[in-house]
C-alpha cells in the first residue's frame, strides 16, 4: 500500500518585490506512512513550515509551487479543483498553528470553532460534533469539559489554547495531523504537558502527524522518523534514533551541538571579580510593584518584596515562567513603571522611581535592551542613524564625530562598519538583535537590562549572541540583570540565579548553588521541565513526583501564604497555605524561600 | 465591566454636550451686537437698546443668561425667534420654526441611510473578498472619484443630467408638507441619490479596508486551513471582528446627514435643519442658531456613543469577562 503522503520532488517559489521567483523550497522528497509521527526539523528560513503546508495543497501569500507532487492518499493535492482541496482541509487533513492565541477567532465561541469544520463538511451533525469535541476535552486533560465549548478563547489560558486546537483538528477525524511548532510558545511547564497529550491523543485515534519544529529535544520525544532540512533541501532523512544517536550529516551535527545542555551545576565558569567594587552596581530593595490606577492597594501587585544585587560585571538571570513579572521588573529598574513600594539603587544612590524624574546621567547608565528587534527598531530608520541618536542625547556628539563612534560600535558587537548604512529589513534576526544591542551600548551603559534578547532566535544564532554578550561584559564591566524563561540560557550565562513566582522571589543565590540540590520545589520542576535530547524521557520525566502534582496548574497570585502551593508535592495543608514562607539561607550566597527546612529537601532530593 | 463602559461613555457624552454648549454661548455671545441690536435695527438708540435690553435680561451677567439658557434648553423649551425675515417669524417659538425642518431632514437621513447601508457594506464586503480583482478595482475606483468630487457637483451633475437633460425627475426638491405618495418620492429623489452617493462611498471604503485588515490575521488562515468556504469565513469569521470601525464610520455619516448637508439642500432648495441656521446666521437670529448647534451637537454626541456601544458589545472581551 501506498503511503499515507508522498511528497515528490518538491519545489516552492517566492516572489520578490522586483517580481523575479526564487526557489526557497528545492526539491525535497520524503514519504509519511499512516499511524507515524514524522519531523520536520530545521532553523528559520529552513522551508519547513512552508512544506509542511503543502500537505493542505497550500502557499501562503507570496508563494508559488513550481514543480513536484505532494499525493495524499495516491492524489495530487496540488493539482486539485479548488472545492476538492477545501473538502480535503478539516476533513482529511487539519493544521495546528504555532500560535493558538492568534489561531482563534476572538469572536466566536471556542465550541463553534472547534466544530467548525467537521459541521460544515458533513462529516457529522451539530450534536455528534460538540459530543465529539467534549469526549476531546476530556482526552486532552482540559478543565470543564461540559461548559468549555461555550466560552471565548480569551477565556482559558494559553497552555489550554494550544490544546484546544489539537481538539479543533481533530474534532474531525483526519487522518493526517500537520502540527506547526505547537509548543514553541509555551513555557517548559506547560509544554511538557502539551507534548504529553499530542502524543496520547496522536496514538489513540490512529492519526499520522507531520511534526514541524526547530527543537532537537522536542522531536526526540515524539517522532518516529525526522527529516532535517537546511536552505529548502533535506540534509538527512531517518528513523528518530538513528538521526538522534547517530548523526550523518554535519548541519545535524551542528544542529546537535547547538541545543544547550540541560541546566546542571558546575557547567558555568563564574566571572571573575575584576570589575567588583565595594557597592553594588544595582540594588532592588524591597520592591513592590504592579498596574492599575489608584493606590497600592486597589492596584493589581505583580512583584511583591523583591531584593537583589547585581555585582559591578556580573550578570543576574532573572527566570520564571510567563507572568511571574520578569519583565515588570526591568521596566521598574528602568523606571517605566514606577515602582509601589521600595527602592531601586545605582551605585548605592537611590534613584527616582520614575523615569521621567531621573536626570540624564542616570538614564544613560541603565539601558534596556529588548526582545523583538524588529519592533524596537525603527524600520524607517538606517542604522547610522538609529546609533547615532544616542550618541547625541547621551555624549552630545555632533554629526562628524558619529560615523567613528558608529564604526566602533558595530566592530564591538560583531558586524561589518557598512551595514552603518543599512536599514533594519535588510538584516535577518540576530544581525538585527546585534544593532539593537549596540543601541544600547551606544549610551555606554554601566547596566544593561536584557529581557529575552535570544528567545525569538535560532537556537545556533542565539548562542552567538550569548558569546558576545560574555566578550563585552568582561571587555566593559558593564553589569547584565538577564531575563529569560529559558533556564539553560540563564544558566549559560548568569553568575547568580534568582527564580521568580508569582511575582515572589522563591529562591536566588549563584548559579552553581541554584542548580545543585537543595531545590526549592518550583526550581526543581523547571530543571526537570526541560526536554532532553533524549528519546524515553518525556515518559520518565511524568513519573516524577513534581510533575504529577505541578503541571498542569494554573499559577494562582495568592494574597496569603505561598504562591507556589497548588503545585507543590511538598506543600504542608494549614502552613503552606496560609503563612507567607520564611527565607532559609542555605548558604551566604544562596537562599530559599520556603517552609520546609533544609534537611526536608535534602532528604526529598535523594528519594 | 460592561456597565461600567456604558456609565462611562455617558458620562463623557453628557460632559461633552455641556462644553459644547458653552462654546456655542460664548460663540453667539461675542459677535458684535446682541439681540436688541437685532430687533431696533436702524431705529435703535442708547436709551431704546438698553430698556429692550433690561427687558430681555441681556443686562444680567453673561454666566446667569448661559445657566438660564442650559435650564430653558434642558427643558425643552427653546426660547423665541428674536429675529427673522419677516416680521412673521418675530416671536415666533423656536420649536415651531425648527420642528417641519427637523421632520423633513430625519426623513431625508432615514431614506439615505435604508439605502446607502446595506448597499455599502455589501460592495464593500465584495470588493474585499476579491482584492486586485476587476470588481474590487472598478468599485476602488468608482468610491475614490466619488468622494474626491464636491457634493455640490455632484448634485449639479445629476440635475443636469436627470432633470434637465432627461427630464425624468424635478430639479428642486421645495416640499410643503403636503406631497404625499409618488409626487414625494419623485421630489426627494435627486438630492436622495447624491447623498448616498456621498455617504456610501466612505462605507464602502471603510469596510473594504477593514475586513481586508482583518482578513490578513491569523485566524483567517487557520479558516482556509480548515476548508471553511469563503463565504462564510468573509461573513462569520471577518465580519463581526470588522465591526468597530465599520459602526463608527457609519454613525459619522449619518451625523453628517443630519448636520453637513447645508449645500445639497441648498442645491435642491429642500427645507432641512442646516439650511435653517444658516438662514439663521444671516439674519442673526442667535437664540435659533444655538438651537440648531445644539441639535446637531446632541445628534453627533448620541451616534457616536451608539457607535461605541456596538463595538463593546461585538467585543466578546468585554461581553464575556473572565
Amino acid at each position: 500500500m501506498a503511503a499515507l503522503l508522498e511528497i515528490d520532488n518538491l519545489l516552492i517559489d517566492a516572489r520578490t518585490d522586483d517580481g523575479t521567483m526564487v526557489p526557497i523550497v528545492k526539491g525535497v522528497s520524503f514519504n509519511l506512512d499512516r499511524g507515524e509521527v514524522v519531523a520536520l526539523i530545521g532553523e528559520s528560513g529552513s522551508g519547513k513550515t512552508t512544506i509542511a503546508l503543502s500537505a493542505l495543497g497550500y502557499a501562503k501569500p507570496g508563494l508559488e509551487f513550481s514543480g513536484g507532487e505532494v499525493r495524499f492518499d495516491g492524489v495530487d493535492v496540488l493539482t486539485m479543483a479548488s472545492e476538492e482541496r477545501r473538502e480535503l482541509r478539516g476533513q482529511r487533513v487539519a493544521y495546528l498553528a504555532q500560535s493558538a492565541a492568534a489561531s482563534f477567532n476572538p469572536a466566536l465561541t471556542i465550541g463553534e470553532q472547534v466544530t467548525e469544520s467537521a459541521i460544515l463538511q458533513g462529516r457529522m451533525d451539530r450534536d455528534t460534533a460538540y459530543q465529539r469535541a467534549e469526549i476531546l476535552y476530556r482526552a486532552l486533560e482540559l478543565p470543564d469539559p461540559d461548559r468549555l465549548g461555550r466560552r471565548y478563547p480569551h477565556q482559558v489560558s494559553g497552555g489550554q489554547l494550544q490544546r484546544l486546537m489539537a481538539a479543533m483538528a481533530l474534532c474531525g477525524k483526519p487522518d493526517l495531523l500537520v502540527l506547526d511548532e505547537p509548543t514553541t510558545a509555551l513555557d517548559v511547564t506547560t509544554q511538557i504537558e502539551v507534548l504529553r497529550a499530542f502524543k496520547s491523543v496522536i496514538r489513540q485515534e490512529g492519526a499520522a502527524a507531520l511534526y514541524v519544529t526547530h527543537d532537537l529535544a522536542v522531536v526526540a520525544q515524539i517522532a518516529d522518523r525526522i527529516v532535517v532540512l537546511y536552505g529548502g533541501e533535506v540534509q538527512e532523512y531517518g528513523s528518530a534514533s538513528d538521526v538522534i544517536n547517530r548523526p550523518n550529516h554535519d548541519y545535524t551535527r551542528r544542529l546537535m551541538s547547538a541545543v544547550r545542555p540541560p541546566p546542571e551545576a558546575g557547567q558555568y565558569a563564574e566571572t571573575t571579580g575584576e570589575h567588583r567594587r565595594e557597592v553594588p552596581a544595582l540594588e532592588v530593595r524591597n520592591l513592590t510593584a504592579g498596574y492599575g490606577t489608584g493606590n497600592a492597594r486597589t492596584a493589581v501587585k505583580v512583584l511583591r518584596d523583591v531584593n537583589i544585587s547585581v555585582e559591578r560585571g556580573h550578570s543576574v538571570g532573572v527566570i520564571g515562567e510567563s507572568g511571574c513579572g520578569k519583565s515588570t521588573l526591568a521596566r521598574v529598574i528602568s523606571g517605566l513603571l514606577p515602582a509601589q513600594e521600595g527602592e531601586v539603587r545605582l551605585h548605592g544612590d537611590t534613584l527616582h522611581p520614575d523615569l521621567k524624574r531621573r536626570d540624564r546621567s542616570d538614564l544613560q547608565k541603565i539601558q534596556f535592551v529588548f526582545q523583538m528587534a524588529d519592533t524596537a527598531l525603527n524600520p524607517r530608520h538606517r542604522i547610522d542613524n538609529l546609533l547615532g541618536r544616542p550618541f547625541e542625547f547621551y555624549l552630545g556628539l555632533t554629526r562628524s564625530q558619529k560615523p567613528e563612534k558608529i564604526a566602533e560600535l558595530l566592530k564591538m558587537v560583531e558586524l561589518p562598519p557598512d551595514f552603518a548604512g543599512r536599514y533594519p529589513e535588510e538584516l535577518s534576526g540576530g544581525q538585527k538583535q546585534r544593532i539593537n544591542l549596540a543601541r544600547a551600548l551606544a549610551a555606554s551603559p554601566e547596566i544593561l537590562l536584557c529581557d529575552e534578547v535570544i528567545s525569538a532566535l535560532d537556537s545556533i544564532v542565539g548562542a552567538n549572541i550569548i558569546e558576545l554578550l560574555k566578550r563585552l561584559r568582561k571587555r566593559t564591566g558593564v553589569s547584565f540583570v538577564f531575563i529569560s524563561h529559558d533556564l539553560s540560557t540563564v544558566a549559560s550565562f548568569a553568575d547568580d540565579i534568582v527564580v521568580l513566582y508569582a511575582g515572589r522571589v522563591v529562591e536566588q543565590g549563584s548559579t552553581n548553588k541554584v542548580l545543585a540540590p537543595p531545590y526549592h520545589p518550583y526550581t526543581r520542576l523547571l530543571i526537570s521541565s526541560v526536554p532532553e535530547l533524549r528519546i524515553g524521557w518525556l515518559e520518565e520525566t511524568m513519573e516524577t513526583s513534581e510533575a504529577k502534582a505541578g503541571i498542569d496548574r494554573v499559577v494562582e497570585i495568592t494574597e496569603v501564604g505561598c504562591p507556589f502551593f497548588n503545585r507543590c508535592p511538598l506543600a504542608i495543608p494549614g502552613t503552606c497555605d496560609k503563612h507567607v514562607p520564611p527565607i532559609r539561607e542555605i548558604t551566604d550566597d544562596h537562599k530559599i524561600e520556603c517552609h520546609r527546612s533544609d534537611e526536608e529537601f535534602r532528604h526529598w532530593a535523594s528519594a | 465591566m460592561l456597565m461600567a463602559a456604558v456609565l462611562r461613555r455617558t458620562a463623557v457624552g453628557i460632559l461633552t454636550m455641556l462644553l459644547v454648549s458653552i462654546l456655542i454661548f460664548i460663540g453667539t455671545s461675542v459677535l458684535p451686537g446682541d439681540v436688541a441690536n437685532i430687533i431696533l435695527g436702524q431705529m435703535a438708540t442708547p436709551e431704546s437698546l438698553a430698556e429692550l435690553r433690561s427687558k430681555l435680561g441681556l443686562d444680567r451677567p453673561a454666566y446667569i443668561r448661559y445657566f438660564m439658557w442650559l435650564g430653558d434648553m434642558a427643558t425643552g423649551d427653546l426660547g423665541i425667534s428674536k429675529a427673522g425675515s419677516g416680521a412673521a417669524t418675530i416671536g415666533t417659538p423656536i420649536s415651531e420654526l425648527i420642528a417641519p425642518r427637523l421632520t423633513n431632514t430625519l426623513r431625508m437621513t432615514a431614506i439615505v441611510a435604508i439605502i446607502a447601508i446595506p448597499l455599502s457594506l455589501s460592495l464593500g464586503l465584495l470588493a474585499a473578498m476579491y482584492p486586485g480583482s476587476r470588481l474590487d478595482r472598478a468599485i476602488t475606483f468608482t468610491t475614490l472619484g466619488l468622494i474626491s468630487v464636491p457634493e455640490f457637483l455632484v448634485a449639479t451633475f445629476l440635475v443636469l443630467v436627470l432633470a434637465v437633460h432627461m427630464d425624468l425627475l424635478p430639479a428642486t426638491a421645495y416640499i410643503s408638507g403636503r406631497e404625499t405618495g409618488l409626487k414625494l418620492l419623485k421630489a426627494l429623489a435627486l438630492p436622495t441619490l447624491t447623498l448616498v452617493i456621498v455617504a456610501s462611498s466612505q462605507i464602502m471604503r471603510m469596510t473594504r479596508a477593514t475586513v481586508l485588515n482583518v482578513l490578513s490575521s491569523p485566524y483567517i488562515e487557520m479558516a482556509i486551513l480548515k476548508g471553511v468556504p469563503r463565504k462564510r469565513i468573509i461573513l462569520r469569521h471577518a465580519l463581526f471582528n470588522a465591526v468597530g470601525p465599520i459602526v463608527n464610520v457609519i454613525a459619522l455619516n449619518l451625523a453628517y446627514l443630519v448636520s453637513g448637508v447645508v449645500i445639497v439642500e441648498t442645491v435642491f432648495s429642500y427645507p432641512g435643519l442646516a439650511k435653517l441656521m444658516v438662514d439663521a446666521v444671516q439674519t442673526r437670529d442667535l437664540p435659533l442658531v444655538q438651537a440648531c448647534a445644539m441639535i446637531f451637537c446632541a445628534t453627533y454626541i448620541l451616534l457616536i456613543f451608539i457607535a461605541d456601544m456596538a463595538s463593546i458589545l461585538s467585543n466578546p472581551r468585554l461581553r464575556h469577562p473572565k
